[in-house]
């Protein structure tokens, strides 16, 4: 860990605070596309049986 | 040859995501974890901002981004309205999510640079204050979206807005040149005299700029990883909504 001296505070919290945000936004992204996905090939194997 | 507009094309599209979704996503990865591991344990403090100079390595690339993926909006927001190809229009859609989201990190990252080096989290200089017009746009947009249920009339207006915030989207960028105030520093990173060699004026060093560059192609390739990704999701939505009124027809 490399020595922030006396912004360290300011550092760890803009870096913090992007790798949550950055984090936040992949994850919702990959579960809403499997979701969809999951959901799709749902309607399509319902539209292939009937 | 094939055309560009192929792509339109929405199960084209899903398939060339498919190919090459992985492949960006890696190398965003590779670019974001070594650049930013780079810039925050291996460069050093600078000498008149101390520590606080590793907060560049999110805020230029963040900032850089919110303002082109406006400018991408537009473009696709454009050919929706002139060619009504529906992918464009959701390519718009998936872009906004994360021009929020960056737009958010550079306002954040901003302030808490901001507080130790000018003294204040935050000041109505221009560039400041047009980019927080631009955050609130992309939250409008995003609104706009969710509150009309007509997804070509969501599309319409939702591309009318995009134009519309476009002046801020341009301000946020152009705003230190327009006008000779405020607080925020004019382009140190990436200016045009830079490249041609007739700068004269004081830029960042190469010690900070390498590792620099390379966050700035980890957050384009995250962002392409994401537009293709929140893209393909949101045809696979129309289409799973197409599939059950048919069902329900039927």
């Amino acid at each position: 860990m490399p020595d922030l001296g006396k912004y360290a505070a300011e550092v760890l919290s803009a870096y913090g605070v992007a790798i949550v945000l950055l984090g936040a936004l992949v994850l919702l992204s990959v579960r809403a596309a499997r979701r969809a996905r999951v959901e799709l090939e749902a309607a399509e194997a319902r539209r292939r049986d009937r | 040859m094939s055309s560009i507009w192929e792509n339109a094309n929405p199960v084209k599209f899903s398939r060339l995501a498919g190919v090459v979704l992985p492949w960006v996503s890696g190398f965003a990865a590779v670019a974001l974890v070594v650049g930013l591991v780079w810039g925050f344990f291996f460069t050093p403090d600078d000498f008149r901002q101390g520590s606080t100079v590793k907060i560049i390595y999110l805020h230029v690339p963040s900032a850089m981004m919110a303002i082109n993926i406006w400018a991408m909006m537009l473009v696709t927001s454009l050919i929706w309205l002139v060619r009504r190809h529906h992918v464009s229009v959701l390519a718009a859609k998936g872009a906004a999510s994360v021009g929020v989201i960056m737009t958010l990190i550079a306002l954040f990252t901003g302030a808490v640079w901001g507080q130790p080096m000018w003294g204040t989290w935050w000041v109505w200089d221009p560039r400041l204050t047009s980019f927080l017009i631009l955050f609130l746009f992309y939250l409008g947009y995003l609104a706009l979206w969710e509150a009309i249920d007509n997804p070509d009339t969501a599309a319409d207006l939702t591309s009318v807005l995009c134009i519309v915030g476009s002046v801020f989207a341009l301000l946020s960028r152009y705003a230190v040149n327009f006008w000779n105030q405020g607080l925020h520093q004019g382009a140190s990173v990436m200016r045009a005299g830079a490249v041609t060699g007739t700068d004269t004026e004081e830029k960042v060093s190469n010690i900070f700029f390498y590792p620099l560059f390379l966050c700035i192609i980890g957050f384009v390739l995250l962002f392409v990883a994401l537009v293709l990704l929140r893209t393909r999701t949101e045809i696979h939505k129309r289409r799973t909504k197409a599939l059950l009124a048919r069902e329900h027809l039927g």
